[in-house]
């Protein structure tokens, strides 16, 4: 069995806001999210901003006894998923409960929890640990919650492959709703890693940027770490056109490689073939594809390779090429989703959004980026490009419906 | 710089990467000693430790040989001495 598949909702929270309208106003006005941190002491790491989302309170969205048992990144995907499911219309009946699947990403689970609890270990010298602790900080939390939230009791689980893992999660849920393995799927990426161990970490990496994301710009100087979720409602194109759904766009294929060449540098072979890999996959030619939202973290390496990659396959005369990165940051595992629905949003708004904080063009990235102002053009079919240390790349490949 | 703080580098590049020590001499390219841009990292790490500086990551983007992680730390030692 082949069936088309449609995306019918799509929920966000991100550094732009609580709701997917907040990200798609962030795009379109092209207005970055980076802020100074406030979920760590200031100082406390080299580099002072970050992409968080604004003003969150568990308090204001859970019962109490629920925050008390979800990690901060639980509580992303959970919210992203009721907004999904909300836009999507589904229902599940008792028969579709059955027959749904749910795949998510996290690259690092609930990290805040570990965090804290080491710290009343180490620090504080408790000797003892909440019982909440492991099922918080277990990468799948949530996914079983939105199983929970849905009774959906077909194939859920969580895809771990760092930055790449929501393009992962979004892939293999496309797949099992195209081969029928699952009828619908709720599938996207989650994360929440600003807890001090965590970002020490990623100070040691020297990758993040000490003032902003630029990707693309000649000064750039790394990557701006982001927190949130974003979900999307997978299901058969003729049952959404039967429901009279709102279709958001076509997921029309998936690829993925690895490397096999370094544990965190990357290359543009291996991201050349997971490109070529969905193209395939979804038999288009690379001239269809109007836009790609690049994995464009904004380091030094990762830019100059992925448009060298990018170069392998497309022209790119008449390409655009953004990253929105540089407008709700690097959410890692859950960079795939947030940046999936900012694809949809290019083909469903005909609207391509900027890569924000652009200055000055790199001969070494010299691509039209889209800089700093949304373009407005129709597109046919929008790539969404992700790579992960690890060297394990996930593309994913939209078509406008 | 000292004879001695050329031998401290060459010390904290030889244990981070478990090389020979007549291997490494103040003229060896990173290129040269197969250091890739993760190892570079992990040594800037371990000479923070060895000399207590913070090594800026702009300053730690340019080195690509023993010399200039060398003379980028005696330019560190200099501004800590006269802070």
């Amino acid at each position: 069995m082949t069936r088309r598949v449609a995306v019918t909702g799509i929920g966000v929270i991100s550094a732009a806001g609580r709701t997917r309208q907040a990200l798609w106003d962030a795009l379109k006005s092209g207005t970055s999210a980076i802020r100074p941190m406030v979920l760590v002491p200031p100082g406390s790491v080299r580099f002072p901003n970050g992409a968080e989302v604004p003003g969150y309170d568990a308090s204001l969205e859970f019962e109490p006894k629920e925050a008390d048992l979800l990690d901060r990144f639980s509580q992303f995907a959970l919210l992203a998923a009721r907004e999904a499911v909300s836009d999507s219309g589904l229902e599940f009946d008792a028969a579709l409960k059955e027959s749904a699947a749910i795949v998510t990403g996290s690259c690092v689970g609930g990290k805040s929890t570990e965090d804290e609890s080491f710290r009343g270990l180490y620090a504080l010298n408790n000797t003892r640990f909440s019982p909440l602790s492991i099922p918080k900080v277990m990468a799948n939390a949530g996914a079983s919650r939105i199983s929970l939230e849905y009774g959906i009791t077909g194939p859920v689980y969580t895809v771990s492959t760092a930055c790449s893992s929501a393009n992962h999660a979004i892939g293999q849920a496309f797949w099992m709703v195209r081969n029928g393995t699952a009828e619908v799927a709720i599938a996207g990426g989650s994360e929440a890693p600003f807890s001090l161990g965590m970002l020490k970490a990623w100070e040691a990496m020297r990758v993040v940027s000490p003032d902003t994301c630029r990707p693309f710009s000649k000064d750039r100087r790394g990557l701006i770490l982001g927190e949130g979720a974003a979900m999307l409602v997978l299901e058969p194109m003729e049952r959404a056109r039967a429901r009279g759904a709102h279709i958001w766009g076509e997921l029309a294929g998936f690829g993925m490689s690895s490397d096999a060449r370094h544990i965190t540098q990357p290359s543009a072979a291996g991201a050349a073939r997971a490109m070529r890999a969905t193209l395939i996959d979804a038999a288009v030619a690379p001239e269809a594809v109007g836009y790609i939202n690049a994995h464009g973290t904004g380091t030094t390496m990762n830019d100059p390779t992925e448009i060298e990659a990018i170069r392998a396959i497309f022209n790119t005369d008449k390409l655009l090429i953004s990253s929105t990165k540089s407008i709700h940051g690097h959410t890692l595992g859950a960079a795939g989703a947030i940046e999936a629905a900012a694809a949809l949003f290019a083909l469903h708004e005909g609207i391509v959004p900027p890569t924000a904080n652009f200055t000055e063009p790199d001969p070494a990235c010299d691509v039209d980026a889209v800089p700093n102002v949304a373009r407005t053009l129709q597109v046919e079919y929008a790539l969404s490009n992700s790579f992960a240390f690890g060297g394990l790349n996930a593309v994913l490949l939209f078509k406008k419906s | 710089m000292s004879d001695e703080l050329i031998a401290r580098v060459i010390g904290v590049i030889v244990k981070t990467q478990h090389l020979a020590p007549e291997s490494v001499t103040i003229d060896s390219s990173f290129e040269q000693l197969k250091i890739d841009s993760l190892d570079g990292i992990n040594i800037l790490f371990a000479l923070e430790s060895e000399f207590d500086v913070d090594i800026p990551d702009d300053a730690a983007r340019q080195i690509r040989s023993v010399r200039e992680m060398a003379e980028g730390i005696e330019k560190l030692l200099a501004a800590k001495q006269s802070a």
